[in-house]
């Protein structure tokens, strides 16, 4: 069986910008697509941002996502207020989308608990640093909902290098077996840190994954926003409705490195990335379309860079603002009620800051 | 004025059935699954009728992956439910210890107090009822050093009813430990009405003068009768204090006890290095240690694998070393 012609890269807009399906005749609206292009140009104004701040020294080792946020942009806009949402570490392009806070980003990146903290209202997990834990975690929260009789679904982010851990597989099997309304979304962006799709596996696609659970699977092109979301739209509603999981493979590619403690030319070659940014790339690719249809707009992009660099300078002001992180923080949140080994641990520490013994 | 209470004899096993039974219908929110805690009723019986009394939504049938039930109760729990998650042996945990160490038992803090997992890990464990290899560990110390986890095992079925209905209503993780070789081997009397016992508070299971002796789980019975040969042959009596939660220790029995009589010797059947003996004698160090007459003694399981079953009477504490370190305390 060939999984490639089984699992063809699902597409909506090609990298000509030109629309490439039979779905969406007469349906993409200027307004949508220009709702898109706002949403991504913030996820990576943020991200370029995020690694000048790590370089100035302002904020610690950053995670950045760039080339991704078609896949995290699309996908974070198909799910509404009241479901959940699981990220790694690189899904803050999703989870800001969401409506997590900028602010609370940045205090992540700068070691504040504050960071994993989402708005109120915002069903937003702290982001897993162990490899696809997180899959078990929305299956069991979505497993929930059904037995709620809600109508709400979980959206779980990973990575290729996750499906290879137990907890990817564990989490499809109950979500198969329980039908959790829950949607599995795979960024394969080629490697794990170093190792490359091929090393770390054998099967061709991360979507033929999932036919070994039963679950429906596609196969998507992460780059193209318009069918990340219409496609996890899809999956969302067959939650919705009762039928279970899906799993999304979006293909995509992280243009820089693993994280900033990272050098990419070690293991690839990264002129990769920059043929990339030419070709495949999800803004270049929305630039495309709409100078085709002739509505780019110039002056509408300034305006737009110009609020999003207003936003994310009052976000970088309020986090820098924000005072010293207490001690108390260490101590509290460990249980409901502390423990005495944990009170008089804080006590102890507490009169020897003090100077009293 | 005396109240009627109801009790019935039970064995330890149907206490702990009935300890989630009073759960389950108390609490909707409360689920118990596992490996084969359906329709089997748990390899042990532990869940014995209750997929009859409250259908297959509210006792589950898990797929065979213990990091599958732990990560998906962390789901269930941070949603409004109360998982009772079996482990069908404490052995066959360590697949989900990635689940409890970073998102069990750190889920309120990183969320500070947004998210928190109020969820029961059941794991029947211990050696000596001739159990195939790894389904007789004794690891309690690997689950007492994780922060945010507290770790409870009962010694009788009266304490296991209570201790377990505490557990399922506390707001965070719990481990409980049931020790395998004490499910079915004594009745005691069992109250059919709801009670909790509070976690992190001991209990004498006798009182002496001269030596306190501190243990848990299986090791309680079999440290009684070694302390009631000790007693008919010496002029000497003993505190017998059963820890029941080993985190948080209950500081203030251990300190009593050891202030009145000067020796401690501690028992448990887990290999000894990082073992909790460690933090009772850090305890007994901080709380009385100008009491003591003579140095702790501490009797355990050795630093080797859990034997297979033909050695698993020699690995044990047994009597005769019980009552040699109780006599090594004495004579110092």
């Amino acid at each position: 069986m060939d999984m490639l012609k089984q699992f063809p890269i699902t597409q909506y807009i090609n990298e000509e910008g030109e629309l490439n399906t039979n779905e969406m005749k007469g349906e993409v609206s200027l307004d949508l697509i220009k709702m898109f292009y706002q949403k991504m140009l913030r996820a990576r104004m943020m991200d370029k941002k995020c690694v000048n701040l790590q370089r100035q020294g302002r904020i610690g080792t950053y995670v950045q996502y760039e080339g991704q946020e078609a896949a995290q942009v699309g996908s974070a806009l198909a799910i509404e207020e009241g479901d959940w949402m699981f990220p790694s570490y690189r899904d803050h392009a999703a989870t800001m989308t969401f409506g997590h806070s900028l602010r609370n980003l940045l205090l992540y990146w700068v070691g504040r608990i504050e960071g994993g903290i989402p708005p109120e209202g915002k069903n937003i997990f702290p982001p897993a640093v162990p490899i696809a834990s997180q899959l078990l975690h929305a299956t069991g929260v979505a497993w929930a909902e059904k037995k709620k009789n809600t109508d709400r679904v979980s959206l779980v982010y990973f990575g290729d290098g996750a499906t290879s851990e137990g907890d990817f597989h564990e989490g499809l099997n109950f979500a198969s077996v329980f039908r959790s309304p829950v949607v599995f979304f795979n960024q394969n962006n080629g490697y794990a840190i170093s190792v490359p799709t091929e090393k770390q596996m054998n099967s061709k696609t991360i979507a033929q994954k999932g036919l070994g659970y039963d679950i429906p699977s596609i196969r998507i092109d992460g780059n193209d926003i318009l069918a990340v979301f219409m496609e996890t739209q899809k999956a969302v509603e067959r939650a919705r409705n009762g039928e279970g999981p899906t799993l999304i493979e979006a293909v995509t590619w992280r243009y820089g490195a693993h994280t900033t403690a990272d050098d990419p030319s070690k293991y690839r070659d990264q002129s990769e990335s920059d043929r990339r940014r030419t070709t495949t790339d999800p803004l270049l690719r929305l630039e495309k379309y709409l100078k085709q249809q002739n509505n780019w707009d110039e002056e509408w992009l300034a305006e737009t860079e110009q609020e999003i660099t207003d936003e994310i300078n009052t976000a970088l002001a309020e986090m820098e603002d924000v005072p010293e992180a207490e001690i108390e923080q260490l101590f509290s949140h460990v249980f409901e009620k502390p423990t005495w080994t944990i009170e008089q641990q804080r006590e102890h520490h507490m009169s020897i800051k003090r100077g009293q013994v | 004025m005396t109240t009627a209470v109801s009790v019935k004899k039970l064995t330890m096993v149907q206490a702990v059935t009935d300890a989630m039974r009073t759960m389950l219908e108390e609490d909707e929110s409360v689920l118990v699954l596992g490996e084969d805690v359906g329709i089997n009723g748990g390899v042990f019986r532990a869940t014995d009728g209750l997929i009859e009394q409250f259908g297959e939504d509210r006792v589950i049938d898990t797929p065979l992956a213990e990091s599958g039930i732990v990560g998906t109760s962390i789901g269930l729990a941070v949603n409004g439910f109360r998982p009772i998650a079996e482990m069908q042996f404490l052995g066959f945990i360590y697949p989900a210890f990635n689940q409890l160490m970073t998102h069990a038992t750190r889920m309120r803090q990183r969320s500070m107090g947004r998210y928190t997992v109020p969820m029961v890990i059941r794991a029947p464990y211990g050696a000596g009822v001739k159990a195939p290899e790894i389904h007789s560990d004794s690891v309690e110390a690997l689950f007492t050093h994780i922060p945010g986890l507290k770790v409870v095992v009962p010694s009788n079925a009266y304490d296991a009813k209570g201790l377990l209905i505490a557990s399922i209503e506390d707001p965070d993780p719990v481990l409980f430990l049931e020790p395998m070789r004490s499910y079915r081997s004594a009745r005691t009397e069992v109250p059919e009405e709801k009670y909790s016992i509070e976690l992190g508070k001991a209990s004498y299971v006798k009182k002496g003068e001269d030596v306190t002796v501190l243990t848990w789980g299986a090791m309680v019975p079999d440290t009684v009768k070694a302390v009631e040969k000790f007693e008919e042959k010496y002029e000497a009596t003993c505190d017998v204090i059963d820890l029941r939660t080993l985190y948080p220790l209950d500081k203030d029995v251990i300190a009593e006890s050891v202030k009145k009589t000067g020796r401690a010797v501690i028992i448990h059947e887990a290999p000894s290095a990082g073992g909790v003996n460690g933090d009772v004698i850090s305890v007994i160090n901080d709380t009385a240690f100008f009491y003591l007459k003579a140095p702790i003694q501490k009797v355990t399981g050795f630093d080797t694998p859990v034997p297979v079953y033909s050695l698993e009477r020699e690995y044990l504490p047994s009597s005769d070393k019980i009552i040699h370190a109780i006599n090594t305390t004495l004579s110092y």
